[in-house]
């Protein structure tokens, strides 16, 4: 209630044209898959997924932060729910994908067999 | 209306009690909390098929492979077109949602209905849209075979194309009748019967020397194994049944979770964009009727605003995630 009312039309458009710019990068890297990023991988992931996630992570930024006017919210609010996001997020992928790839290990190179 | 927008006391010290802690209302605050949690439900669904592909990440099948379909263009293969599209769609019906709130912010009603009745729009093809890729997904297209192992084996040509099993499989003097109920004890029942049985399959491809067996496991080259004639031909003598389409325990595509994770995150994605429409419209006839113009704030546009944009910034993980990884 306390923000002021000033029409913002021109930088919903703006953000809008960001958005559509980089979903549009995103399919073309998608559909062509660049020899070169594709085929190197920087810590366990190939380049063009560490581009995916950026982008992705470009594209939240900017949902969160226009469109939810997360920008004009006092920092005690944004950190209370930026924070915890990332925090538990990031916890949660590194215990689940390392127990994956733990699990493939054992599949791949025990005695017990998956594809037979 | 005291209860639905605080209007009184907000000067007063954030901490101290005053009614706005962190300078929003309410309703603001509990539905980023809201939020809050239900992005965690969805990060542990996405977390949790992150678990299953990495465990199966030799045989994960490849998404641009899967999802090839575009309305009016049969047998064209256009990967990923259609989701970017569905992806246009959501992020506009979130542009069009920010605008009816920055409407409201200036209690300009006609904008705000016009804004929010686009928004609903997009949310209707949405969910369209997305209930006709759940209907290609489970229809399929190519047909595979199943292992005794579990394993899955689709077929190509020689250059590597893939080949349906309709355009090889013979038609064997068999009948296998469909268990029903009414044919059996009231317990005794089976699915709908694959449209060619093994031995349809494993003729068929005996009568067609050209074709060759490609297995699920992903090679250096980031593509999926072709196997020798020879080697084919022993790995189809292990079939164990037919796979066409996609349901909940197997699917023509390749690791049975994949089809899992599609339908709950997608579905449940799909559930989070339908309720939201649902709401949209209670509000657009809320704000028809005037009842924010007379309670002088239009805050409850906001709300469900912020629930909008959340589901768009689901879809822009699932996209990635599902489609792009």
């Amino acid at each position: 209630m306390s923000h002021e009312h000033a029409s913002n039309v021109g930088r919903i458009w703006k953000v809008f044209g960001i958005l559509s710019a980089v979903t549009i990068l995103e399919v073309f890297l998608g559909i062509f898959k660049p020899e070169a990023l594709h085929m190197n991988s920087l810590m366990g992931m190939n380049l063009l997924n560490w581009i995916f996630y950026l982008l992705t992570i470009y594209k939240a930024y900017y949902i969160v932060w226009a469109f939810m006017h997360m920008e004009g919210e006092k920092s005690s609010l944004r950190n209370a729910v930026v924070f915890p996001l990332i925090f538990l997020i990031l916890y949660i992928l590194f215990i689940f994908l390392t127990e994956g790839d733990y699990i493939y290990e054992v599949f791949k190179n025990s005695t017990i067999k998956w594809n037979f | 209306m005291e209860a639905t927008v605080t209007t009184a006391n907000s000067e007063e010290k954030t901490w101290g009690g005053g009614n706005e802690p962190m300078g929003a209302s309410y309703g603001k605050l509990m539905m980023w909390f809201f939020i809050v949690s239900d992005a965690l439900t969805f990060s542990g669904f996405l977390a949790a098929y992150g678990f299953s592909r990495f465990k199966f990440i030799e045989t994960w099948p490849l998404a641009d492979e899967v999802f090839t379909h575009f309305p009016f263009l049969h047998g064209v293969s256009a990967p990923m077109y259609y989701v970017a599209l569905m992806t246009f769609i959501l992020i506009f019906s979130s542009v069009t949602m920010v605008l009816a709130v920055d409407a409201g912010h200036q209690m300009k009603k006609d904008k705000v209905v016009l804004y929010m009745f686009l928004t609903i729009i997009g949310g209707f093809i949405f969910v369209g849209s997305q209930a006709w890729e759940w209907k290609n997904f489970i229809k399929g297209e190519y047909g595979a075979i199943e292992t005794k192992g579990g394993s899955l084996l689709q077929f190509v040509d020689k250059d590597g194309k893939r080949v349906a099993l309709a355009d090889f499989a013979v038609t064997l003097p068999e009948e296998r009748e469909q268990l029903k109920r009414n044919k059996a004890k009231w317990f005794m029942e089976e699915g709908e019967l694959p449209s060619y049985s093994v031995a349809e399959v494993q003729a068929g491809f005996k009568a067609h020397p050209d074709l060759l067996i490609r297995t699920e496991i992903v090679n250096a080259n980031k593509q999926k194994t072709i196997l020798s004639r020879k080697e084919s031909e022993t790995r189809l003598s292990q079939a164990h049944y037919v796979v066409e389409g996609a349901n909940l325990i197997r699917n023509e595509y390749g690791s049975k979770l994949f089809a899992d994770f599609f339908f709950f995150i997608t579905g449940f994605h799909g559930f989070h964009v339908f309720s939201g429409v649902i709401i949209n419209i209670i509000i657009f006839f809320n704000v028809l009727l005037g009842t924010y113009d007379k309670r002088k704030s239009y805050e409850m546009v906001e709300k469900v605003g912020l629930y909008w944009h959340f589901v768009d910034l689901v879809w822009v993980f699932v996209f990635t995630v599902f489609y792009l990884v």
